[in-house]
């Protein structure tokens, strides 16, 4: 039932951005942390993301997802996730699903803005996207082969507050991450850091590819905290990565990451790539197709 | 429910709030550019609104003549998508070549773009570094009043 209906989905996906525009978009390096800025209201940003890890004790993976990330207002962002992913020597599978919501709580813009994140996430023991890490998240839980790994199925609850700051062309962002398993699993947390900054604050009076202005850089920190019961860094894992994105005046964004496991429970070293491209006058285009008027 | 069909039971639901919350807002947003609601020139209020302060900042983009140039290709880039091609309003921007925009201070159209329309369905643009909206700002103010024909702007007295 599930690769029917997400061959469904993807085959709709695809005819709806035959016909829907591109359109530019100025979007942040970050892969991990998230910053205060919604999707334009109407817009389909189309993301696909891989990450590359090294394992000890254990085969290197490539995991990888694609979200669709929906802008349904000027203050509320809805994601939709899904997760595969291929061990070297192993399998290849697909690992779950995730439906993530974003919303803006404030009208003005403040020095710090907060928003408050809500996620929902049916994934299997497989899942080796570190999107997030939290609890106590470590490396040896990735080294399982995947005919185990995915026989454990988790739905969870993930809750963020995440609060960012513009300060003279910079980005601050501090992500604080509570996640329950609805399972008989206690609260969970995490946190992600970052800042970044275009390479360059002024726009060129020519279009331009390689103009510094389209270049955004900057780092990102994530680790977990521990549970309910064990709160801190004791058996939690971190990492450090550089982070880069390049907004292309042809519509694309290009993200590279190269995340470093800040202690011995971390992965050695985390690769992370993505592509996305934004559509504009997606909700316009749907309610086209039911029947509405554009 | 069994667990195996809570993830596709809800993987439904979420693409059923999608299509149905896309089909509510679009339909909201579905107007002539001819023949723009009434709420859509209450936005110009918002003009209003800016603190003194953002008011009486000047643009330090003035006299950069590269100001305007770069700021039509972050319009076209950015703007012209809800705002119309040269700025006389679109399917879900206002019109910004109406007198209530161009007669406004820099400083007042500065601070919408940093701050956005957030209940109206402007987004923030504070993500564009300073300079990249003072030039938008630059672009907007060269365009000149050109009120659209179902909606006529007066100048404010």
């Amino acid at each position: 039932m599930i690769p029917r209906f997400f061959l469904g989905l993807f085959v709709l996906s695809l005819l709806s951005l035959v016909v829907a525009s591109p359109a530019f978009s100025q979007e942040s390096p970050y892969i991990v942390a998230y910053d205060h800025y919604m999707e334009e209201p109407g817009s389909l940003e189309v993301e696909y993301f891989s990450t590359f890890g090294t394992q000890r004790g254990g085969n290197d993976f490539h995991a990888y997802w694609v979200e669709f990330e929906y802008g349904v207002t000027a203050w509320w962002t809805t994601e939709f996730y899904l997760d595969a992913q291929s061990t070297f020597h192993d399998s290849t599978l697909f690992t779950g699903l995730r439906w993530e919501n974003r919303f803006r709580p404030l009208k003005h813009e403040h020095f710090i803005n907060p928003v408050i994140y809500i996620e929902y996430e049916h994934i299997s023991g497989a899942d080796k996207i570190l999107k997030e890490i939290e609890g106590h998240d470590v490396e040896s839980d990735s080294a399982d082969l995947n005919a185990v790994a995915r026989q454990e199925h988790n739905n969870e609850l993930e809750l963020k507050l995440l609060l960012s700051s513009t300060y003279k062309g910079w980005n601050f962002v501090e992500n604080t991450l509570a996640a329950k398993n609805l399972s008989n699993h206690p609260w969970e947390f995490g946190y992600a850091l970052g800042a970044s900054r275009p390479l360059k604050l002024k726009a060129s009076a020519k279009r331009c590819n390689f103009c510094r202005e389209n270049v955004i850089a900057g780092v990102e920190m994530y680790g977990g905290l521990g549970d309910r019961y064990s709160f801190g860094l004791k058996d939690t894992s971190h990492y450090l990565a550089p982070v880069v994105a390049w907004n292309l005046p042809s519509d694309w964004t290009l993200r590279l990451s190269t995340g470093f496991g800040l202690n011995d429970n971390s992965h050695r070293f985390l690769l992370r790539w993505g592509l996305s491209r934004e559509f504009s006058g997606f909700g316009d285009l749907v309610s086209h197709l039911f029947g509405g008027q554009r | 429910m069994k667990a195996r069909f809570l993830g596709p039971f809800l993987a439904i639901c979420v693409v059923a709030a999608l299509l149905g919350v896309s089909l509510g807002q679009a339909q909201q947003g579905n107007v002539s550019p001819a023949k723009p609601p009434k709420d859509k020139t209450g936005v110009y209020s918002e003009l209003d609104k800016a603190p003194q302060k953002a008011r009486a900042k000047s643009n330090p983009l003035q006299s950069d003549p590269d100001a305007v140039l770069a700021g039509r290709i972050l319009f076209e880039r950015h703007c012209a998508e809800c705002h119309g091609d040269v700025a006389e309003g679109g399917h879900h921007g206002p019109n910004l070549r109406a007198a209530e925009v161009q007669n406004a201070p820099v400083g007042a159209i500065f601070w919408i773009l940093t701050n956005g329309i957030v209940w109206h369905g402007m987004p923030v643009w504070s993500k564009l570094p300073e300079p990249q909206r003072w030039q938008l700002v630059s672009y907007i103010k060269s365009l000149g009043v050109k009120p659209s024909p179902a909606n006529p702007a007066l100048p404010r007295p």
